[in-house]
């Protein structure tokens, strides 16, 4: 596994603002990474970082071998981005447009066609983008990201104004193309969407990177608590402290439900007894602290230790 | 090389979809060929140089219109796409800030030769379709006069670009873009002859007057074209000037084409060092 960005105590500010602190990571080949935070967490100033369109005020940057605060480019023919809010010149046609960026790419005018119909445009090929939707504006600015097999996709915002069924086909595009050894960053508000999708996760909040590693590596750092839900008959529910034993915390809910928040090393015990012979258990639940809990847990820890 | 004639082909596709290219051609066509055959009038249809008129007339013209279209095209072409948020995507391809500059600037010189050459042109094509005898030396003037024209489009085309490479917003890039027009074209001309005027030739002397000619492009483009060769100067009027201020057509040209490549190797550092 190589790296395809390296990224080395990057600080950038605008004026007074510090919109990223001394962040550090590196990028590897066929790792697909969330970037996570709220607005204004410098998740786009990382991305415009990596693209050379801001220069860092100090530490370095490099992707795939250039370096892009001294205007090198030769590497970016094979990266492909999808900024926030794509936009396109609105006089020319959706083919036209794709084409112009094709040649850039040095990519044969006949890549075009069939990334137009992978991204579902192939009927308003012919149309100018000025009479696009919003959903369809960002397909075509999917459809130029994906241009020339790229090794490094940085995708801000990629799903938004997305329906359901592009977007599962669009995390279909990025599976394929993470399979074959690209690297895949990508930023959402939708932490429920990149849970499934994303190896790792890099969490920033006010230009600072307060959590990096995987989905299971940030749950044991969090020690955050595993929600068991169990499904208990009546004689059950009415004397849960003695089959259950000792639990921290539990509670009812919707009648015959228990509802236990356990511990990472009490996760088991308590599985063991509700799984237990005479335990008056008829169904159960296990369910993993999300991303939306993880992300929350590790913005409050940060806040809290200024 | 290549990514500027792509980036260059993009403006021009642009400047066809969107009517530029055939209103600029138009609106040149049609004051030309009103000028030509209403300028005829006053030497009658017997006048023998009738081409060398046309170029007076036509050079007038280009002084005040040239100037204003070039800046028209050019003073949103950074800013404009900046705000647009094509630059972004544009900018994140492997091409050079500075070829996307020039790629402009050829896309957009090319789209004001072809107006101007097609609608000089047909003006000089109607005046020889009616029969007007021209010789040799007014075609060179003529051509001359053409190519002077694409050069003084060349020259406002990038002091359009530095502004568009400066300012922060549209808005500002436009009304600067109006002023540079205004003191380029009306008020320095204005303040010279004033100037002039007022000295009654104690301080002002032939060389200072030459480098104040020089310093506009407007004013090297007009004494170019209209003192270049004697028959148009003899219509112009302007053999008096001609006579004052001592500078050669090439001295003329030389700095049309700095008037030119100045803006445009400026706008591009300062496009280079803009962030977005």
């Amino acid at each position: 596994m190589t790296g395809t960005v390296d990224i080395r105590d990057v600080v950038k500010r605008f004026g007074k603002v510090e919109a990223v602190r001394d962040v550090s990571f590196s990028l590897l080949e066929g790792e697909t990474v969330a970037l996570v935070g709220h607005n204004g967490a410098g998740k786009t100033t990382l991305m415009k970082l990596m693209l050379g369109l801001i220069r860092p005020t100090g530490g370095s940057i490099a992707v795939l071998g250039d370096d892009p605060a001294a205007g090198q480019f030769g590497g970016r023919r094979r990266l492909g981005y999808l900024p926030e809010n794509v936009s396109f010149n609105a006089a020319l046609t959706g083919s036209e447009t794709l084409a112009f960026y094709a040649r850039l790419k040095r990519e044969p005018g006949q890549s075009v066609a069939p990334l137009l119909d992978r991204v579902g445009l192939t009927h308003a090929a012919d149309r100018r983008v000025g009479t696009y939707s919003k959903g369809m504006r960002q397909r075509l600015g999917l459809a130029q990201a994906l241009l020339g097999e790229p090794r490094v996709l940085l995708l801000d915002e990629p799903t938004t104004g997305l329906d359901p069924a592009l977007r599962q086909s669009f995390y279909e595009i990025v599976e394929e193309l993470r399979g074959r050894g690209a690297t895949v960053l990508l930023s959402s508000h939708a932490l429920t969407e990149l849970e499934e999708r994303a190896g790792r996760v890099v969490i920033m909040n006010r230009g600072v990177k307060v959590a990096d590693g995987t989905l299971d590596e940030l749950r044991r750092i969090a020690r955050l608590p595993t929600r068991i839900r169990l499904k208990v008959t009546d004689a059950g529910l009415a004397n849960v402290p003695n089959w259950l034993g000792p639990v921290e915390a539990w509670r009812r809910v919707n009648g015959h439900m228990v509802e236990i928040d356990a511990s990472p090393e009490r996760k088991i015990e308590v599985l063991r007894r509700a799984t237990d012979e005479g335990a008056p258990v008829e169904d159960l639940d296990v369910i993993p602290p999300t991303l939306d809990e993880l992300y929350a847990h590790f913005l409050l820890s940060q806040e809290t230790a200024r | 090389m290549k990514n500027i004639l792509i980036v260059a082909r993009k403006e021009i596709q642009e400047g066809l979809r969107n009517r530029w290219v055939l209103a600029t051609t138009l609106l040149l066509a049609g004051l030309a060929l009103s000028l030509t055959f209403l300028g005829s009038a006053p030497t009658g249809t017997v006048g023998v140089r009738a081409l060398d008129v046309v170029i007076v007339s036509l050079s007038s013209l280009t002084i005040f219109l040239l100037p204003l279209i070039a800046l028209l095209i050019s003073h949103d072409a950074i800013v404009g796409e900046m705000e647009r948020g094509t630059m972004l995507l544009l900018l994140s391809y492997p091409v050079g800030r500075w070829q996307v500059l020039l790629g402009k600037f050829v896309g957009h010189l090319s789209i004001l030769a072809f107006a101007t050459l097609l609608g000089y042109g047909a003006a000089a094509g109607a005046l020889a379709a009616t029969g007007a005898e021209i010789d040799a030396q007014s075609w060179t003037a003529f051509a001359t006069m053409i190519g002077s024209s694409i050069l003084l489009g060349a020259a406002f085309i990038a002091v359009g670009y530095l502004v568009s490479a400066l300012v922060r917003d549209r808005g500002t890039a436009a009304g600067i873009a109006i002023g540079i027009w205004l003191v380029f074209v009306l008020i320095y001309d204005m303040a010279l002859l004033g100037l002039l005027v007022v000295d009654q030739g104690q301080v002002l002397s032939g060389g200072l007057l030459n480098t104040l000619l020089l310093v506009n492009p407007a004013d090297a483009y007009r004494l170019f074209n209209l003192t270049g060769s004697a028959g148009v100067s003899a219509f112009s009027g302007m053999a008096g000037v001609a006579q004052t201020a001592t500078l050669n057509p090439s001295t003329l040209l030389a700095a049309l084409a700095a008037w030119a490549l100045v803006p445009l190797a400026l706008a591009a550092l300062a496009f280079s060092r803009r962030e977005l």
